[in-house]
């Protein structure tokens, strides 16, 4: 079972989820749903820290043993840190999607686009159809 | 989607389901890693009914696969296994398969599973040429194959079986019966672990698997899927049919020239000759990734900025922890050791030509 979707941050249709700092800076990953899917993480591929990014353009690499999937930037941005542990232990996204297993910090460009993302209620909705 | 006898149950252990090949089969049911360590240290049980079966009867069905297949299996006992592969006329590998002798005029051949109706016409058309006293039926649908693999496989299916295992030496099998049900026993797999393959009418394979999975239980037995059968064959070097072996290669650029037998005539081998005599110009090689990341199927292979192949086959090795594959690269790079590098994405990372398998099993 998926661990629940925490209502402190907000998601994109694609998985990703995006933890705004409030200080123009935001958190970003996949959700614990994704990286069920995607299973035993084996390798992540981060972004070059200053890349920008706008919203919605692969931003990260996700491989699991049988998979390759791209993680898509879920807001414009530029990138201002990466979290480095997921070069040596990818596994961490499997066992911490929300917490440890982050993948990037980015400067907001453009704060409006945080209202197309979907709520944790919405998010919960949008896989709950997706298992069906 | 065809399915297998076994979908069900499948669909009961909340396994991921994917096509196939037209095969609705499990990739996974927890997690291909686990999967994959399960079959290393103790036991699955893998659903291979998709896989074909023909049989070949009659006087002269051993006359028949000399001339179709390319291996000389005049030396083949009652019992014994012997893997061969089927030839185009152009000399190319239309598959790699299995050959079962249960009787002096009594074969069955064991197809990957896209293969199998090519497999058929190929052999019908050779014996209608030929005119042989032998008659070949396709049997895959009316037979159900599991796949018993790992160390612990021995302990789990003797329980459940009069045949005494030990005695069966590997590629070989017998006939018995498995849970009361009449079953061939086949000492072979496709993991690179000591194992089984377990063959009987697909009406009952269904109880061979759930007497299987209550009594393995106790030693360890989980069910694995396709995401694990990939991996560990791969560890085991050895190919996948349709991935790295299609209709265009011949057994001379993939590590199966031991599998032609040129004292003898066999279906392909004039093309064969002209290939060998003019020399290979690409083969296909084992490679281990020596920087970051993992090649994949279709990734470019490089020499500098020289584009010099493609990966068939890539995958993180769970048991090795490194990312290792399969590609064809042109011949001059063949040679283990040499260092070769991988386009991946925007980047190229480096990797090294090794000799096959990657993994070998510790026999006792």
């Amino acid at each position: 079972m998926s661990k629940s979707n925490p209502t402190d941050r907000l998601y994109s249709k694609d998985h990703e989820w995006v933890k705004d700092n409030g200080d123009g800076t935001a958190v970003v990953g996949i959700t614990d749903y994704a990286q069920e899917m995607l299973t035993d993480i084996v390798f992540v591929e981060l972004p070059p820290v200053g890349k920008k990014l706008a919203q919605g353009e692969p931003m990260a690499v996700v491989e699991s043993v049988k998979s390759v999937s791209d993680v898509y930037a879920p807001v414009t941005g530029e990138i201002i840190a990466v979290n480095k542990t997921l070069e040596e232990t990818p596994e961490l996204i499997n066992q911490d999607a929300f917490g440890e297993g982050w993948i990037a910090k980015l400067n907001l460009e453009n704060v409006a686009e945080l209202k197309s993302l979907l709520n944790a209620a919405d998010y919960d909705a949008l896989i709950k159809e997706e298992k069906h | 989607m065809k399915k297998t006898p076994l979908y069900e149950k499948h669909v009961d252990l909340k396994a991921k389901i994917i096509d196939f090949g037209g095969w609705a089969m499990p990739v996974q049911y927890t997690s291909v890693i686990d999967e994959h360590n399960t079959t290393r240290a103790q036991a699955t049980l893998f659903d291979i009914c998709h896989m074909g079966e023909i049989e070949v009867k009659g006087p002269q069905a051993l006359n028949l696969l000399q001339v179709a297949l390319t291996r000389d299996i005049s030396g083949q006992k009652t019992g014994q296994v012997r893997l061969s592969t089927l030839l185009n006329d152009k000399g190319g590998i239309i598959d790699d398969l299995t050959v079962y002798k249960i009787a002096e005029d009594f074969y069955m051949l064991v197809t990957n599973a896209t293969p199998r109706e090519s497999d058929f016409q190929r052999i019908s058309s050779i014996l209608d040429n030929k005119k042989f006293d032998c008659k070949l039926l396709d049997i895959s649908d009316k037979t159900g194959k599991l796949d018993l693999q790992g160390p612990c496989a021995e302990a789990i299916l003797q329980s459940m079986t009069d045949a005494d295992l030990k005695s069966i030496r590997f590629y070989s099998f017998v006939e018995s019966k498995v849970a009361g049900i009449p079953a061939l026993i086949s000492r072979s797999g496709y993991t690179g672990e000591d194992g089984f393959e377990i063959y009987a009418a697909a009406g009952k394979i269904g109880v061979i698997w759930d007497k299987l999975m209550t009594s393995g239980t106790a030693n360890g037995l989980k069910p694995a899927g396709l995401g694990a059968r990939d991996t560990l064959r791969l560890e085991a070097g050895m190919m996948l049919n349709g991935q790295d072996i299609m209709e265009d290669i011949s057994p001379l650029e993939v590590p199966y020239s031991w599998l032609v037998d040129w004292k003898k005539d066999f279906a392909g081998k004039a093309a064969l000759m002209t290939i060998r005599d003019y020399g290979i110009q690409k083969k296909l090689v084992g490679l281990v990734m020596t920087g970051r990341g993992i090649a994949r199927h279709g990734y470019k292979v490089m020499s500098g900025s020289r584009e010099i192949g493609e990966v068939t086959s890539g995958t993180f090795s769970p048991t090795l922890n490194k990312a290792i594959g399969l590609a064809f690269v042109d011949i001059e790079f063949a040679a283990p050791d040499t260092e070769i590098s991988i386009a991946i994405r925007d980047t190229v990372s480096p990797a090294i030509v090794v000799k096959l398998p990657f993994y070998k099993r510790q026999r006792q």
